[in-house]
């Protein structure tokens, strides 16, 4: 039994990574249809940023993460300006391969830049555990599920109380009308990239103290992201999260509890028997076209 | 003799009643008009007959036969096509290709033939493509034949639906708007193919217009629907005095 | 110009749509006959890889660019057929017999793999087949009584009926041409008749498709299944190309690989699949070249412009640095992905035709003739 909720436990914090990856996916996939393959290494990079605040120029661990998230925004504003504003409208397919490509490109840059090594950095929470009872839970894992917690909070403040965040919700619903009605759609669709890869960044940060920081960390767990964020239905942000907290925990119990090996195909599993099942995800709307 | 019969018939989208109990049919030979203010549940039904939509309760009857569970790919083969109130027709491909398209429920050839391209394929691939000529020759469709509908200008693509859904022999043609986005000129050809298609290919006419003076030109009878429900169904001058109707166009 | 006058239906038909393709696809044929007795090995090991790529090329072309299916698990297709073959061979059995198996047994999984694909569009589908590549590379390497596992599977000298045709033979090379041949020449034949309209109506109008009498699911299907059966058929060329397989080889990278085949190349084509195969896998050498040449060009360019000796090898020693880093290769795999897409999204085929046709058209060229149409409503969301 103790096994069990150690178990449930990391697998909810692993969770919380995938489902804020695909927070980010959501956030992008909802305003522009866009798919992000490139998240996890958006994740990855902030992971390096951080590396680079903390490790390498000494800052402390908080100003450190604050500055990874801001370099981390201004990065997603500058991807979306340059590779997917001018290709918004295509095809979703070109969409999705180009996306592909800049992950292909981010991460043979990261490996470049700061090299092949596993990378490690001290935080607050790096050492420390919390006893309850017999059960023992590291501070890393803890700080990423309280740390989710509350940024969905802050998400979801932003999104329903805000003016910027009503303007988001209207492109998303229908980027044309939302530009007929005088919203700025294009600073829209920037700033949203922004959230999204700061969110990213998030991921990236905490999850640093937990795995290494490694040029392909943003690949393994992008690709376990993306069934979080089809689980949940792609255009829902809580079921992302949801998503994100379903993967997480089959992946751990079945590292635990099934055979070698299907710890990394049991997401997967789960997913194909989901999309033949519930082709629209958990929470996902099912729309038809209109003829 | 009735050709196609709909019998109280609904269709429901959560809690909006788009199409409510309603009946009618079409006889052989006749050109059918259904009339309606918009959202009144006109296109709703085309989708209900060509099976895109499952009704909530009610029957369709074709020739005598219930449709009602028929998979809508096998509806164009029975003899039903239609054309689409916003054109859907295969944009990255040339209009030969859409109208051949047009042939697919009559294709016999299997597919290991198909890739050998055995004689009985080309025999037949001829076959389809002298009746998408004469398609073609009675729309005046001769100067689009290779370009991609991509290209094609609006009142053009209008035309090429319609010109799709002969190609298939259909017994029945479903015409969603067919004169909505045309002009003067354009609209007045439609309703000479649209009577000509009648007289000369003998094929029955079910319609959705919005244009009165197209309706009364060209229908034989009228079915006026609002909020899904029937008003009033007679002659185009009968329904149009019907007090409801005006009652529905005026808004009062 | 040329202008064609139609005379016959047959004209239209036909795959050579008049005397100059005769000549053209001639020449192009005798050429490649002939080039195992002109080229080294070296290039013609590399014409085999442009064959199996362009025979990939061609099925993806039928899926994604006909269909408008996508996929990124054509790597697990490629794995089934090769696998096939290092297995069947293993025990016994001679190629003319599990060559088709091994085609049929992979069209068969993709027929599998299409099924879910039928209630899936768009990004649903993209992802279901990455994990359907996943699952197959986990039980590649697991299922060791098969597969041998991680530890891979050695694949003998193919053997055609008592003949044995080596990997680097001139014989290996003309049955891989042979197969890419007689791979074009099918799809050819398909895309002109019924299913191969039905495909392009899937892939431009499922509803339409739909009210036109095209049975959905079957052509979804047999799309998935014709795709998948020509890519196993690579894969027994792979196979015994490579003379050793495991799972590692066919991962998701791979997907991606054949993916940029058709980008590269252009998927409305067959045309496209053949120069995206010749651009990816001619890239590999063309970089290692570079590689070594760039540096000492550039450091010889400096000195001659006056740049002190010390500081030329300088240039010279931080450029080949770059140069062999572990992951350029990756980077510039990723900005041509991203290069295309932007400015060139009908690819190689497409930049020809725009070429072709400035000429022919000369001084009445314009641009926007080949002007991608956007749409800002959510189409693919509501399908
Ligand atoms: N797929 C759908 N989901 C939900 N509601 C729908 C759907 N299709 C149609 N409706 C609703 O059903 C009602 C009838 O729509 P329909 O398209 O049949 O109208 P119409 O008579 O063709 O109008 P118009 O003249 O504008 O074409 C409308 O209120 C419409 O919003
Ligand atoms: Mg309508």
């Amino acid at each position: 039994m103790l096994d069990f909720i150690q178990q449930l436990v990391s697998g909810i914090a692993l969770g919380c990574v995938y489902g804020l990856i695909a927070l980010g996916f959501v956030l992008i996939y909802k305003a522009t249809e866009v798919v992000n393959f490139a998240q996890g290494d958006l994740m990855m990079l902030g992971g390096f940023f951080v590396f680079t605040f903390i490790g390498l120029m000494g800052l402390d661990y908080w100003l450190g993460f604050l500055f990874a998230v801001c370099g981390m925004a201004v990065f997603g504003m500058a991807t979306e300006r340059i590779l997917v504003r001018p290709i918004l409208g295509y095809p979703q397919f070109s969409i999705v391969m180009a996306t592909i490509g800049l992950g292909y490109f981010l991460r043979s840059i990261a490996g470049m830049i700061w090299g092949t090594d596993d990378l490690r950095i001290e935080t607050p929470f790096s050492a420390g555990v919390l006893k309850v009872g017999d059960l023992v839970l590291a501070h890393d894992k803890l700080s990423v599920i309280v740390a989710t917690v509350i940024l969905c909070v802050v998400l979801y403040a932003f999104f329903n109380y805000t003016r910027m965040g009503t303007a988001m919700r209207a492109t998303s619903e229908n980027m044309l009308a939302a530009y007929y009605m005088g919203i700025p759609v294009k600073r829209v669709v920037s700033l949203i990239w922004a959230i999204s890869a700061a969110v990213a960044a998030c991921a990236g940060v905490l999850l640093a103290p937990i795995t290494f920081i490694h040029s392909n960390v943003g690949l393994v767990l992008g690709l376990k992201a993306f069934p979080a964020a089809v689980l949940g239905g792609f255009g829902s942000i809580p079921g992302a999260l949801v998503g994100g907290l379903i993967i997480g925990v089959i992946e751990s119990l079945a590292g635990f509890y099934l055979p070698q090996g299907w710890k990394d195909i049991a997401p997967y599993i789960v997913l194909l028997v989901m999309l033949v099942v519930r082709p629209h995800g958990l929470f996902g709307p099912s729309m038809r076209k209109k003829v | 003799m009735n050709l196609f019969t709909v019998d109280g018939i609904s269709l429901q989208f959560g809690g909006l009643k788009a199409v409510d109990n309603v009946s009618f049919s079409v006889s052989k030979g006749e050109i059918f008009t259904i009339i309606g203010p918009n959202g009144a549940g006109k296109t709703s039904i085309f989708n209900l007959i060509s099976r895109l939509y499952d009704p909530t309760s009610g029957k369709l009857f074709f020739e005598g036969r219930d449709i009602t569970e028929v998979p809508p790919h096998q509806v164009a083969r029975l003899g039903i096509a239609r054309t689409f109130q916003n054109i859907e027709l295969f944009e990255n491909a040339t209009m030969l290709a859409n109208l051949l398209v047009g042939r697919h429920c009559h294709a016999t050839t299997q597919m290991w033939q198909e890739m050998l391209f055995l004689p009985s394929v080309r025999r037949a691939e001829k076959d389809h493509r002298r009746k998408v000529e004469e398609v073609i020759e009675f729309l005046d469709l001769q100067a689009y034949r290779d370009k991609l509908i991509a290209g094609l200008p609006y009142g053009v693509r209008k035309v090429i639906e319609v010109a799709r859904a002969l190609c298939s022999e259909p017994k029945l043609i479903l015409l969603d708007e067919p004169s909505s986005g045309l002009n003067v000129e354009e609209t007045d050809d439609m309703s000479f193919w649209i009577r000509d298609i009648r007289s000369e290919l003998g094929i029955t006419v079910l319609m959705v217009e919005h244009d009165m003076t197209l309706v009364n030109r060209v229908s034989d009878r009228v079915l006026a629907l609002n909020y899904g429900k029937v008003l009033a169904s007679g002659t185009p001058s009968e329904v149009q005095a019907h007090p409801d109707v005006i009652a529905a166009y005026l808004g009062a | 110009m040329r202008f064609v006058f139609k005379t016959d239906y047959d004209q239209d038909i036909r795959i050579l749509k008049h005397s100059g393709y005769w000549w053209s696809y001639g020449v192009l044929l005798a050429v490649l006959v002939a080039a195992p007795f002109l080229l080294g090995s070296y290039l013609q090991s590399q014409l085999v890889f442009v064959f199996i790529y362009a025979i990939v090329g061609v099925a993806l072309m039928i899926l994604t660019g006909f269909t408008g299916q996508a996929s990124l698990g054509h790597a697990a297709f490629l794995a089934i057929g090769a696998y096939t073959a290092g297995f069947l061979q293993s025990h016994g059995v001679p190629f003319i017999v599990y060559f088709p198996t091994a085609a049929v047994l992979t069209g068969v999984v993709g027929a599998l793999v299409g099924f879910p694909a039928l209630r899936l569009t768009g990004i649903y589908l993209v992802i279901a087949t990455i994990a359907f590549a996943f699952i197959v590379e986990e039980v590649l390497a697991r299922w060791e009584s098969v597969t041998h596992g991680n530890e891979g599977m050695r694949v003998r000298t193919l053997d055609l009926v008592g003949v044995p045709v080596p990997r680097d033979s001139a014989s290996f090379y003309f049955l891989c041409l042979l197969v890419l041949v007689g791979t074009v020449l099918l799809a050819l034949n398909l895309l002109r008749s019924p299913t191969g309209r039905a495909f392009v109506a899937i892939r431009d109008s499922e509803t339409a498709g739909k009210s036109m009498g095209i049975d959905l699911a079957a052509y979804k299907v047999k799309s998935f299944a014709i795709s998948a059966a020509i890519t196993g058929m690579a894969g027994v060329l792979f196979a015994h190309k490579m003379t050793f397989i495991s799972p590692e080889m066919f991962t998701l990278l791979l997907s991606i690989e054949f993916i940029m085949v058709i980008i590269i190349g252009g998927a409305f084509g067959v045309h496209g699949a053949i120069l995206g195969a010749i651009f990816m896998v001619m890239i590999d050498p063309f970089l290692t070249a570079l590689k070594d040449d760039v540096p000492v060009l550039a450091a010889s360019v400096a000195s001659s412009f006056g740049m002190a000796q010390d500081a030329a090898t300088l240039l010279q020693d931080k450029l080949s640095k770059i140069g062999s880093a572990a992951g350029l290769k990756g980077a510039i795999y990723g900005l041509i992905i991203m290069m295309f897409i932007l400015f060139e999204p009908y690819g190689l085929y497409g930049r020809w035709l725009k070429v072709k046709l400035f000429f022919q058209l000369f001084p009445l060229y314009k641009r926007a003739t080949f002007k991608r149409q956007k749409t800002y409503v959510k189409s693919e969301r509501n399908r």
